[in-house]
């Protein structure tokens, strides 16, 4: 490294005599962070999404390469949000590459102490074989005066407020068609 | 709001740049109190004693918007001379019926139609949650009302509810909220001068005004102002619902409810819709103005979106298999169901009751005595592992080798791992597209739901069961993809949408919609969504690429309107009230509406239009009809039928209230709902004896850095590091009285449960003078639960049971405790000193909680008289619960 290379590597030099005289710009940017890339410059691509925790709905953008998350940032397109997040939207990253996330099924046996393994399509198969048992011990008909009903109290469900409309669309549908009319959400309490 | 919706926040923020004054009224000093101009501490829930007291000076000084209050409410409208009010009869309307706790409304109806109404006694209405219904649909009123132009008349709605409220003064506002008198005048001076012609002002709540046994008369008491003074569709006015969850909107729009099917269509009454006819006539009352008239094409579009080509014209469509209500099958009377042993199988879907829910200890029993339990969450939630992991471990009431509770827990995709919409707080919807695959077992509930629709139709194949019918000739064929087969979520939004049965043609707008099966629509609100065959919500235009109102970003229900009922934003001749508040307006050249927004009326009927006598649906609305949802096409003033517990909004106390009402003998809602259950013991209020066991009033919310019952928030490390450990605000008057240290620990104890927090002394709470005595209030967020990276005691664990009549929505933002220095005991002692509580406060578990406090009536039903069946008791004895 020459001196010219040096003196011109100077902070203050460049405070001085480049476009950034208050040296909170390009005038003190290390050689480290010259290097550094932004992850959403080498992000896969970006996908327009909304923030999942309350209803003001904000702007998010998901960038993603290799198939996972790599940062998520306020959409500064949005008339809502105009870019910005709170903190829980701001942490969202941190939400869905949790750790914590549980990725495998876990089932936990009548009288069990500890929860055990199961495959995903078997644990469908059981859910469907106790709806239809527990289907057919309540099911009524008609009522006392010979009314229909149509319909089991035997099975319940709750919630629905974090999930898209599509889903919550399927989840009515379904059952409704199985005669399930104890189905309720957040917007009850 | 800067607390719980920060980033909604900016735009009051813009508004204070521009000038508009900002009030903050709320029990705890908040950041939104910091940011407002004005900070107004009120006792928890008092609210319609503070609005009330605004409507009274509204009235008063004649500062209502007249030509706009003349036009478009019902203010002229002359009522019944059989109607009494609460101030005839000590807080109780005519009509009330303590045998059944609710109201006949035939006396509350306008002259000359208290025969013609199907109203009748409304405590099947209340259990059904169908009050509201009547709202949305408009109650069967005629289009021609006899009217007092001049306001004169002492029975029209004017004069009536200048009455009703005429003792809510600034005095009695103070002596009921604490409010002092000169803040409240602040407060009242300012909104009234901000509305009119030029100017408009905007009223926003959260569930601070939605959790409480009078929560829709809180929303109908803003509602009454913000009509009063013209401030309802236009630009800058309104009333705005802050709501908790991504589509919280959009699960009420498309209701996984028990009691709604999609588009606010009912779910069919065993008793009152034996035919498709007469569960469509409920909804569009033949003969009836606005758009509802055009239900039977809505219903059976519906019908034929679920059972395809097996519903047709001459099986109603299907309408016989939809199961039928007979009562109340709301989340609670399920959860005492479940305790009860009434319920097999129980589905958690992104939803944590064990911490979410009123009465923690009731919902992780109820759980703890079911056949299965299916959880679909991110991570595992406290709901998930009451099992093993829950305070009633810990006392020995759930034992886990005696509890038979089959659990299965399934890992969801996050919003980042699925691509569907969202429909925000103001009825937006927005689409997410999808950037990776969700891990290991983890899946979309579009996925689980349609793959166990698939697996439940495989094994009925060979039913020849009747029963089974509706499944096997449910339509449920969605193109799948990918190696998951997971479904088309843009399918299932083009059936949302509706289409033309014949062609599969997307349709455009609801008005498309037939009642002879050739249309299909799985929510006739959002028609429109997919027109043109494009998927509307996923429209990301940008902000500075099209004006202030943004209509082609996303996409709003109904029709892309942003803001509803914007007919009212012009005069009754179609000119913009003011060229600053122009919105919506009729341009005569053209001979139709335009503005800003989509006009929220038909686009080329005149202002000077005037309905034939015999029209009815929307041909029956005139041209300066702006509410066109309603039976007349007016704004309420007073509702003559659907809010169940009254025309008008009325200040009772809460149901565990340390106070006698100073307003009338009636204490508390007369048409609560309340459930006599052995595990659901009420506190004792006034003028019951022993309500001062429990001396301070509790409340909880939330804190920017956690989200509702913890699952999202406790689990991220970040967000637990901000608020890492439950604790309860306290003032340094109430530090003093009950001898607790800043940082220390407390335990606060209600009929329910005792929990544990540290203590905050902060004086962001305050002592209220309140009639006469300082009441204590304390303050404590809702967000903890036993799992996650930070735990603590379960706020909710502290609350009762009591409802709101006309939507089954529980009153969490106010009770009765007391408090005390120290940890809580653990293991049976905790048990012991709930008990001893109970016992000192007189809670046996059969204790009957007294409704009717005033005696009005007559001796049987006299205050204090708790030797009686209640009327709720008798109610429910007479219902079939099932």
């Amino acid at each position: 490294m020459g001196l010219k290379t040096f003196i011109q590597g100077w902070p203050v030099y460049r405070q001085l005599t480049g476009t950034d005289p208050l040296g909170r710009g390009a005038a003190a940017q290390s050689a480290r962070s010259a290097e550094l890339t932004a992850r959403t410059e080498t992000a896969d691509g970006v996908a327009r999404s909304v923030c999942p925790y309350c209803a003001v709905g904000c702007g998010q953008r998901v960038f993603h390469k290799d198939g996972r998350v790599t940062q998520i940032e306020g959409d500064p397109d949005s008339p809502i949000s105009r870019g910005r997040l709170c903190p829980k939207g701001s942490a969202s990253k941190s939400l869905v590459t949790s750790p914590l996330r549980q990725t495998k099924v876990r089932y936990r046996r009548p009288y069990a102490t500890e929860w055990e393994d199961l495959d995903l399509d078997v644990a469908l198969d059981m859910i469907a074989d106790r709806i239809l048992a527990a289907r057919d011990e309540t099911w009524e008909d008609v009522d006392d005066e010979g009314r229909p009903l149509n319909r089991t109290l035997g099975i319940s469900s709750l919630g629905g407020a974090t999930l898209d409309n599509e889903e919550n669309y399927l989840i009515k549908k379904l059952f409704t068609a199985m005669g399930a009319l104890q189905i309720e959400n957040q917007a009850r309490i | 709001m800067a607390e719980a919706h920060p980033v909604g926040f900016q735009w009051v923020m813009e508004a204070k740049k521009r000038g508009a004054k900002v009030f903050h009224v709320d029990p705890r000093f908040t950041r939104t109190s910091a940011l407002a101009d004005t900070y107004l501490p009120i006792r928890a829930g008092t609210d319609i004693a503070l609005l009330g007291g605004v409507v009274r000076y509204i009235l008063d000084n004649e500062l209502d918007f007249r030509e706009y209050v003349l036009a478009y409410t019902n203010a002229a409208t002359i009522v019944s001379e059989k109607f009494a009010d609460t101030e005839d009869l000590d807080g109780l309307f005519s009509g009330y019926n303590p045998e059944t706790g609710s109201y006949d409304h035939a006396s509350w109806q306008y002259e000359g139609q208290e025969g013609n109404t199907t109203v009748r006694g409304t405590g099947k209405e209340r259990d059904s949650a169908s009050g509201l219904e009547h709202e949305s649909h408009g109650e069967p009123v005629p289009a021609q009302t006899r009217r007092d132009e001049t306001l004169r008349h002492p029975r029209c709605v004017y004069q009536i509810l200048k009455r009703h409220f005429a003792r809510y003064t600034p005095e009695m506002v103070a002596r009921v909220c604490g409010i002092p008198e000169e803040k409240f005048l602040e407060l009242a001076r300012a909104w009234t001068e901000n509305s009119g012609r030029e100017r408009t002002g905007a009223l926003v709540y959260s569930v601070g005004w939605t959790q409480h046994s009078v929560g829709v008369q809180y929303i109908r008491t803003g509602s009454i102002i913000q009509t009063l003074l013209g401030n309802m569709g236009r630009p800058g006015g309104g009333i705005l619902a802050l709501r908790g969850h991504a589509s919280i909107q959009g699960s009420t729009d498309i209701p996984t409810l028990f009691n709604l099917l999609p588009g606010y269509l009912p779910m069919p009454h065993h008793a009152d819709h034996p035919t498709f006819d007469k569960w469509v006539d409920s909804i569009r009352h033949p003969g009836q103005k606005g758009f509802w008239g055009n239900s039977r094409a809505f219903a059976a579009s519906l019908l034929k979106a679920y059972w395809g080509d097996a519903a047709t014209p001459e099986n109603d469509f299907g309408y016989g298999w939809l199961p039928r209500m007979t009562g109340d099958h709301g989340t609670y009377q399920q959860v005492l169901n479940m305790i009860d042993g009434k319920v097999k199988g129980y589905f958690l879907l992104g939803q944590n009751p064990a911490v979410g829910s009123a009465h923690g200890r009731a919902q992780r029993l109820g759980m703890a005595n079911l056949d299965w339990l299916v959880v679909r969450d991110l991570f595992l939630i406290e709901s998930a592992t009451f099992w093993k992991n829950s305070p009633e471990i810990a006392t020995g009431e759930i034992v886990p080798e005696e509890c038979r509770t089959e659990v299965f827990f399934l890992p969801a995709a996050s919003h980042v791992e699925k691509e569907g919409t969202f429909t925000q707080t103001q009825r937006m919807l927005q689409w997410r597209e999808k950037a990776v695959n969700p891990p290991g077992d983890a899946r979309s509930e579009l996925w689980f739901f349609y793959h166990l629709g698939r697996v439940l139709r495989e094994k009925l194949a060979a039913s020849t069961k009747p029963r089974d019918r509706a499944l096997l000739d449910l339509a449920w064929d969605y193109p799948t993809h990918g190696a998951h087969a997971e479904p088309s979520a843009e399918a299932v939004l083009r059936e949302i949408n509706g289409f033309d049965v014949a062609t599969g043609r997307p349709l455009n707008a609801f008005a498309e919609a037939k009642d002879d099966g050739s249309t299909a629509i799985g929510c006739w609100i959002y028609t429109g969504v997919y027109a043109d065959g494009v998927n509307q919500a996923a429209r990301r235009k940008s902000r500075h690429e099209q004006d202030w109102v943004a209509a082609e970003w996303g996409w709003a229900w109904p029709a892309n309107r942003r803001t509803l009922y914007n007919r009212a934003s012009a005069d009754p001749e179609g000119r913009p009230w003011s060229e600053r508040k122009k919105y919506v307006w009729w341009d005569p050249d053209a001979g139709e509406w335009t503005g800003y927004d989509v006009p929220d009326f038909e686009k080329t009927k005149p202002p000077s239009y005037r309905p034939p006598e015999d029209a009815s649906g929307p041909a029956a609305l005139a041209g300066d009809d702006p509410f066109v949802m309603q039976g007349d096409g007016k704004a309420w003033l007073y509702a003559p039928s659907g809010v169940l517990d009254g025309p008008m909004p009325t200040h009772y106390e809460p149901a565990e209230s340390p106070m006698r009402n100073p307003l009338y003998g009636q204490q508390a809602n007369p048409t609560r709902k309340i459930y006599e259950h052995p595990i659901n013991r009420i506190n004792p209020s006034p003028p019951e004896p022993h309500s001062e066991v429990f001396p301070y009033v509790f409340t909880v919310s939330r804190l920017t850095e956690h989200h509702t019952a913890g699952g999202m928030s406790r689990t991220v490390p970040r967000l637990a590091e901000l608020q890492p450990e439950m604790f309860v605000e306290v003032s340094p008057e109430l530090a003093a009285e009950v001898g607790l240290a800043h940082l220390g620990w407390a335990h606060l104890i209600s009929g329910r449960a005792v929990i544990e927090a540290r203590v905050l002394v902060t004086d962001r709470l305050t002592p209220l003078r309140v009639d006469g005595r300082i009441i204590h209030q304390v303050w404590l967020p809702y967000h903890f639960g036993s799992e996650g990276l930070v735990t603590g005691d379960s706020a909710n664990d502290l609350f009762g049971i009591t409802l709101d009549p006309n939507v089954l929505i529980q009153e969490s933002k106010v009770g009765t405790c007391d408090i005390r220095s120290g940890r809580r005991p653990t293991g049976p002692a905790l048990l012991d000193l709930v008990g001893d509580y109970q016992r000192r406060a007189g809670m046996p578990p059969d204790r009957k909680v007294p409704i009717v406090t005033t005696d009005v009536l007559g001796g049987e039903n006299a205050a204090g008289s708790t030797d009686e069946q209640t009327p709720e008791a008798a109610a429910r004895d007479g219902e079939d619960h099932a």
